[in-house]
């Protein structure tokens, strides 16, 4: 005898209802990098004439390190979404293709992971 | 897999500019995770203190370089317009031919004005100090 209701034997079988999860996160980070793309770019800018003393500092001035944090963040998470798509439409093997997949993803959390904790420590050292 | 017949797309369309301007997101977006590589070795290096960032500068200063940095300016300020014109669309704004292709000449004007006077700003606002 099957104890089980019919409602559980096809609950978890369909569609996840998540199919549009992938672009909503697309378009919702794009939102996001928008201003702050635009405000790291233009503060990178003048950064060739300045002096170490002076780029520590502005990386490590006030919100600062808040927004270069979140802008390495989301700017990963982009790419990441966006490479995926890349390798899905035009790596036809599914051997390599996970393979890349599982790469990209990898040295994207790596990057993300290196761009925070550099900015951390530069921003937290002890005022001298 | 056994090969089976693939019906024709990309290859049987009339090749118009906007079909451009879509493969360059791609291009663009793929060009921008070198320079997410770039910015992260960039703040490693001047974490690692003043040594280690006056030998990134050194390699950030070289021609090489500036001219990837100048692609990489040109990517961004593309993926950045082209980004807004996909943003755009998808609140259901500009679908019409017309505008399309209108918005295609506004986003590469935008973006070569823009790639033109970020590099100008960058290498020729002053000496590159160590």
């Amino acid at each position: 005898m099957n104890l089980r209701t019919p409602l559980s034997r096809v609950l978890n079988h369909g569609a996840a209802g998540e199919g549009v999860g992938h672009w909503w996160q697309q378009r919702v980070s794009a939102l996001a990098l928008a201003p702050l793309s635009l405000w790291l770019a233009l503060s990178l800018l003048p950064m060739p004439t300045r002096n170490y003393a002076a780029v520590t500092a502005w990386i490590g001035m006030g919100v600062h390190p808040v927004l270069l944090s979140l802008t390495v963040l989301l700017a990963f998470w982009h790419a990441w979404l966006g490479i995926q798509v890349v390798v899905e439409d035009y790596v036809p093997r599914a051997g390599v293709k996970t393979a890349l997949l599982l790469l990209c993803g990898f040295a994207a959390g790596l990057l993300a992971a290196c761009g925070v904790y550099a900015v951390l420590r530069i921003a937290l050292r002890p005022l001298t | 897999m056994p090969e089976r017949p693939v019906s024709p797309h990309v290859t049987v369309y009339k090749w118009t500019y906007t079909m451009t301007l879509s493969i360059l997101h791609r291009v663009s977006g793929l060009a921008l995770c070198i320079a997410l590589i770039a910015l992260v070795s960039w703040l490693l290096a001047a974490a690692a203190g003043p040594a280690a960032y006056a030998a990134a500068m050194l390699v950030l200063a070289s021609l090489p370089v500036k001219i990837l940095i100048a692609i990489a300016l040109l990517a961004l300020s593309f993926h950045f317009a082209n980004g807004l014109r996909h943003l755009a669309w998808d609140a259901g704004w500009g679908f019409e031919r017309a505008q399309a292709r209108r918005s295609a000449a506004v986003v590469v004007a935008v973006a070569l004005l823009a790639a033109l006077a970020a590099v100008l700003l960058m290498f020729w606002t002053g000496p590159v100090s160590r």
